[in-house]
């Protein structure tokens, strides 16, 4: 089987492209790649654009579920990916200079464009080996403080800031208890907020709550299209809603937790557009999508004075969840039958009434 | 209503359970989390809601803690209106949250999971903001986050300080990132107010979890907390279930944060006006 990625692993099919799958197949079965010229080429042809038809269909209507899926495929392009691809002359910088690095969070030097920034992002690893040395993407308080160290350092030098998000959550473990998992995040949160340098966040996989916060306060927020971004894990929400962590796919759709859906929601800036079929079928056109997005953004917000865009980041935060209702909105309203006073006066009366008769 | 075995009585709590703890059950009498002694309710109550015998600090709702830090009739609250206009129209099976809320109001005033507003403590006129775990866990959702930063704002305004009392498991899952955001928003309205040079005095109580931990609660000038506390990141029993080995005695108790760097102090409940004035004192507010 041949996957469109070119690699000699075959894709991984997600539960909902059984159709995809046994279409690949036949198409396998038809013959190599040669035989497009030999007597199967139609028929091969006649496959593929049934297949394309098919991965439209149902990456135009994916479910908040089959989204998470998607984000969490283990093929998707994670930060390593885009660090080859995406930037040029990387130099990472390791270390929060008070307890160790930890390799869940990638800080660096790169160029993109013509912009020199500085890169932090989540890393998940690829094969085992690598999930392992970064926890599965998971990050420890030390990231979090490694992070702040080098935004900072991007700060005094005017460099700007491109955050990459794409963790499952923010590590919880002994160690980053006794370390402080809560203080280093909190921190994170009110600094970003007034960093002198513009900063551009992209979930590019999971923005798994605080630990995607941690390093996703800025002036823009954009996630790709089949990201997402949520205060729980699904499983985590359904395990709390109905006590069974297998209910996910309700809590997905509870949760509203896909681009388009946190689009609506006016929470994050822009969805960028993946390839046909999610990004883990075309890494190439995915990161350069990230990477136009980028590129055009950073631009727009270098022309504007700092003093304007901590200005528009502060009233960015401040105004979400902003529209409360009043009380006496959501009050359900007693009709005026029931009441308390009507029923004082009508008892009142009743009583008086009663009276009457006795007399 | 008998109480528990002699041998069992000074046993003493040992400061760490699993467990949530239980909220206060009706009655005249109730058993101490703490030492097992069964306690008089009034007794309790009138000992600011502490054991007298162990000094288990039993959970109190936001207009207690109001009416225990501050001067006498002198709270004067901010944006009791606020309720949350349920943004992701969250409901789960027969169940809305738009009823939880309205259940969550039956006295018809909104308390929602945060008090806040102007008040004097021994004097001092400061921003004071209390958390209500009896409303959903305590969680932050859009009004809590509303609540805080208006809260901030007339801190800046006035040129008070700010004196908030945690008490929360979180961000509200039923509001999703818009409650997540409401972090980042307490944040940034906190680090206008320390550019402003405002004191802020933050005191955790049982039990400061997740994202409120993870947010302004942990951004103190001053950090207090009261004794045996839970506060942490990622709550015990979620970590026990992770990585799935023994946690140690007195894991993210406020002995244990204090212990790592975490907190400035811990202060007994009777003592938290004292030392909340002698702060603002120093600080020359
Ligand atoms: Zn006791």
């Amino acid at each position: 089987m041949k996957s469109r990625q070119g690699t000699s692993q075959p894709l991984q099919y997600l539960p909902f492209e059984e159709e995809v799958a046994r279409i690949d197949q036949l198409i396998a079965q038809q013959g190599n790649e040669d035989s497009l010229h030999g007597k199967n080429a139609s028929k091969i042809r006649q496959l593929q654009v049934r297949q394309t038809e098919l991965l439209q269909k149902i990456y135009s209507n994916l479910s908040p579920w089959q989204t998470v899926q998607v984000a969490r495929h283990p093929r998707r392009p994670i930060l390593n990916d885009y660090l080859s691809l995406m930037f040029k002359d990387v130099h990472p910088l390791h270390g929060d200079r008070c307890f160790g690095d930890d390799k869940a969070i990638t800080t660096a030097l790169g160029q993109i464009g013509r912009h020199k920034v500085m890169i932090v992002g989540q890393n998940k690893g690829r094969d085992i080996k690598e999930k392992i040395a970064c926890n599965f993407g998971c990050p420890n308080p030390e990231g979090y403080r490694k992070a702040l160290l080098k935004m900072k350092f991007a700060e005094k030098f005017g460099l700007p800031i491109v955050t990459l998000i794409d963790t499952p959550g923010a590590y919880p473990g002994i160690g980053a208890e006794e370390r402080g998992q809560a203080q280093a995040i909190a921190v994170n949160l009110m600094e970003m907020s007034r960093l002198r340098v513009p900063i551009v966040c992209i979930v590019i996989g999971e923005g798994g709550s605080g630990g995607a916060l941690g390093i996703g306060v800025g002036d823009r927020l954009a996630m790709l299209e089949f990201a997402y971004y949520s205060v729980i894990s699904p499983e985590g929400c359904a395990a709390i809603l109905w006590h069974d962590g297998t209910q996910a796919p309700r809590a997905a759709d509870a949760l509203k937790l896909t681009a388009k859906e946190l689009m609506q929601l006016g929470v994050i800036d822009a969805v960028i557009p993946e390839p046909l079929g999610g990004a883990h079928r075309n890494q190439h056109d995915t990161i350069y999508n990230v990477e136009q997005y980028i590129v055009r953004t950073l631009h727009q917000l270098k022309r504007k004075s700092i003093d304007e865009l901590l200005e528009a980041r502060y009233r960015k935060l401040r105004s979400i969840g902003e529209k409360c209702l009043n009380l006496a909105e959501i009050q359900p309203q007693i009709p005026e039958r029931l009441s308390a006073k009507v029923q004082i006066e009508k008892a009142v009366q009743e009583a008086a009434e009663a009276k009457i008769e006795v007399q | 209503m008998k109480p528990m075995a002699k041998d069992k009585k000074k046993k003493g709590w040992n400061g760490f359970s699993l467990r949530p703890r239980k909220e206060m059950p009706e009655g005249l009498w109730l058993a101490c989390p703490g030492c097992k002694e069964m306690l008089f309710r009034k007794t309790m109550e009138e000992n600011l809601h502490v054991c007298p015998e162990c000094d288990y600090h039993f959970r109190i709702d936001g207009p207690t803690r109001i009416a225990q830090l501050a001067d006498e009739g002198s709270f004067e609250e901010l944006g009791a209106d606020l309720a949350s206009s349920d943004p992701l129209k969250f409901t789960w099976g027969d169940e809305k949250y738009q009823d939880r809320i309205r259940v969550n109001n039956g006295d018809g005033r909104s308390h929602e999971a945060m008090l806040a507003g102007k008040a004097f403590i021994k004097g001092r006129p400061v921003m004071l903001a209390a958390m209500n775990f009896g409303f959903l866990g305590g969680s932050m959702g859009m009004v809590v986050g509303e609540k805080f930063c208006r809260a901030v704002e007339r801190a800046v305004d006035e040129k008070l300080p700010l004196v908030v009392v945690s008490c929360s498991g979180g961000a509200r899952m039923h509001e999703g990132v818009v409650a997540l955001q409401q972090m980042a928003k307490t944040s940034a309205a906190l680090a206008r107010f320390d550019q402003a040079g405002g004191l802020y005095i933050s005191v955790l109580t049982d039990p400061t979890t997740g994202g409120v931990a993870a947010s302004f609660s942990m951004l103190g000038d001053v950090i207090m907390a009261e004794p045996g506390a839970l506060i942490g990141f990622t709550g015990p029993r979620v970590i026990q279930q992770t990585i799935k080995i023994e946690l140690p005695e007195g894991f993210q108790r406020a002995e244990f944060l204090l212990e790592h760097g975490f907190i400035d102090m811990i202060v007994h409940r009777k003592d938290l006006r004292s030392e909340i004035s002698r702060l603002i004192d120093y600080c020359g507010h």
